[in-house]
């Protein structure tokens, strides 16, 4: 029965990395520039949800949709005062703009906040649920169905709507897209803002159950370039997948190995990757 | 210009007692060591980071190498450090086959993931090995009793060992910039398509690149350890380490012979004096500056301040010659 659990709990947090994995992987796919600051973008959505809980109330769906909002605003400043400039740049350019923005954010954050791990208050969402002998708590509960679901929303929004068409065709050919009457810049100013409000309500969704710090982010980024590494570089379904993988491999290592070895076997795992399959376990070549 | 560099080797080597009449020698002394070591970490950066432009995020893994072995031997076994800067380079041309191999075979982006995923896995490992001190760290000798513990009270003894580090250096990275290996890392850097039809064997190139990189920085590693006598896994495999020898690099210049000095000269008093004005917390705010340059310097600068004085340099020097035509 222990096994069970274990097995739902990394089930229920890989769908929270899957969400925040696929924003890494939209931005990844498109225009082909990875950000290095997206962990950072996870742990400003936990701060966002913090805020917005202690000054305005509210429960998760208020503060949710709060940290989405203003992670979307975030993530299209950034893309048209910073990475707009520097994709066009060399490649010292593109790495080190957003490896020195998770700096700014991550120090700043610490400057204002405080290196201390806090928590959210109580949440609408507090107890437990006996599932047939497997306890699970209501919080993580909500929030890796949440995260699914917004996964799959993801992949519906790209493949299924007009606006996804033209993301997808910028990402195919920015210039024939021009000749169709897409504007590219808009296009992926608003894949930044959907990566940042993704990043931005899959922190909210971890703050409701568990204590963070400033510090956070760098795990967050680095399991969301296993997840997407695992899943093959823009793709969202890919992305789910893999984040369920990596949530249950986590889980299950913590339990029969010990805490400590829950990061070490995913960074493990990303070098055995990349050396065996860089394309990923579903991209091809 | 033969003359500047007379002048700056002499400022170089007369340093420690151009100070020594000042009220903060000691403290001054220190800070000339520092800025060397700084500039040793960023030059060895610069090998791989700016002249063959493949930009390792955790180049820390090789500096904790480097200054983890020494004090390892020492500590573990009673070994004289000195046995452990060989090891801490052999350690880390072992690391940088196991990261570059991979990830020279595909796109830059994949060797910066790589690398700072390998340096963190390995800071985590670390950080809960008994053996290498585990959180508490590390501690070299207390008081010297050969002269080959390196372990000295004054600054100055370790500002020489650096500078005479620092000049091999240079002088390897001159000789490299010069020779066959420096013109294909340009080649790579400038187009690795390009390059590979042209018949460079790129993957092979970059992983020298790195392997020459990664030895220098295991060295630094070491120097530091040495200075300091003490090693932990923040201080020593941190992802601060890394960011170090990238801002010093690429402020002055990446891919330049001397722009890792001109960050070290620029940064390393910047960072002293925000830690003494803000104390504690002042090293939080070197951070926040830090990211801050590092952003500046990708969007509007990627050249560092090398490239734009010598975009600016020529407009002061016409204005003699427009006046007399005016």
């Amino acid at each position: 029965m222990i096994f069970l659990q274990v097995i739902a709990n990394g089930l229920l947090i890989g769908a929270v990395y899957a969400l925040f994995s696929s924003g890494l992987t939209l931005i990844w796919g498109m225009m082909n520039f990875i950000n290095f600051a997206h962990g950072e973008f996870v742990m400003l959505g936990m701060y966002a949800a913090l805020l917005v809980a202690l000054w305005a109330g509210g429960g998760p769906a208020v503060f949710g949709a709060a940290a989405a909002l203003v992670l979307f605003v975030l993530g299209v400043l950034i893309y048209l005062a910073l990475i707009k400039q520097v994709m066009r740049g060399p490649m010292l350019a593109q790495i080190l703009s957003t490896f020195g923005l998770a700096l700014l954010l991550r120090y700043a954050a610490v400057w204002v906040f405080s290196p201390n791990f806090v928590t959210l208050p109580p949440t609408a969402l507090a107890g437990t649920v006996n599932l047939g002998g497997i306890l699970l708590s209501v919080a993580q509960l909500v929030s890796g169905f949440v995260a699914g679901a917004l996964t799959l929303g993801m992949h519906l929004l790209l493949t299924r709507t007009a606006i996804g068409s033209q993301l997808l065709a910028v990402a195919e050919d920015r210039h024939a897209a021009m000749l169709m009457g897409i504007r590219p810049d808009r296009m992926q100013a608003l894949a930044w803002g959907l990566s940042a409000a993704s990043a931005g309500i899959a922190g909210a969704l971890m703050a409701i159950s568990f204590s963070f710090s400033p510090e956070v982010g760098g795990t967050f980024a680095i399991t969301a370039f296993v997840v997407v590494t695992l899943g093959g570089f823009g793709s969202v379904p890919g992305a789910l997948l893999a984040g369920l993988m990596v949530g249950l491999i986590q889980s299950l290592s913590a339990y029969y190995l010990g805490p400590i070895y829950k990061d070490v076997i995913v960074y493990a795992l990303f070098v055995a990757l990349l050396w065996l399959r860089p394309q990923g376990l579903l991209g091809t070549a | 210009m033969r003359w500047l560099w007379l002048a700056l080797g002499a400022v170089a080597l007369l340093y420690p007692w151009l100070v020594a009449g000042t009220g903060s020698a000691a403290f001054l002394q220190d800070m000339g060591a520092l800025v060397l070591l700084a500039a040793i970490g960023a030059s060895a950066w610069n090998i791989v980071g700016g002249y063959a432009g493949q930009i390792s995020v955790g180049h820390a893994m090789f500096f904790g190498a480097g200054a983890y072995l020494p004090l390892l031997v020492f500590q573990q076994w009673q070994l004289p450090p000195l046995l452990g800067v060989p090891l801490g380079i052999a350690v880390s041309l072992v690391l940088a086959l196991v990261v570059g191999a991979p990830t020279f075979r595909l796109q830059g982006h994949y060797f910066s993931m790589a690398t700072i995923a390998v340096a963190e896995l390995i800071r985590i490992v670390v950080s809960y090995s008994d053996l290498l001190g585990a959180a508490i760290g590390l501690q070299g000798p207390a008081m010297s009793v050969h002269w080959w513990d390196l372990t000295f009270r004054s600054a100055v003894p370790y500002y020489y060992i650096f500078l005479g580090v620092l000049v091999l250096l240079l002088l390897v990275t001159w000789h490299m910039q010069v020779s066959r290996l420096g013109y294909y890392l340009r080649a790579i850097r400038a187009g690795e398509r390009a390059a590979r039809s042209l018949g460079v064997p790129v993957r092979r190139y970059k992983l020298y690149a790195l392997m020459l990189s990664a030895t220098f920085t295991s060295l630094a590693g070491s120097l530091y350890a040495l200075k300091t006598g003490f090693i932990d896994p923040d201080s020593g495999l941190g992802i601060l380490v890394s960011v170090q020898l990238i801002i010093t690099a690429a402020l002055g210049g990446a891919g330049t012979l001397l722009g890792p000095l001109l960050g070290a000269v620029i940064l390393v008093p910047l960072q002293t004096a925000t830690n003494t004005w803000f104390g504690g917390s002042g090293s939080g705010l070197t951070y926040i500056i830090y990211g801050a340059i590092i952003v500046l310097i990708a969007r509007f600068e990627p050249g560092g301040l090398l490239e734009l004085w010598h975009r600016l340099a020529p407009r002061f020097n016409r204005r003699p010659e427009d006046s007399r035509a005016a």
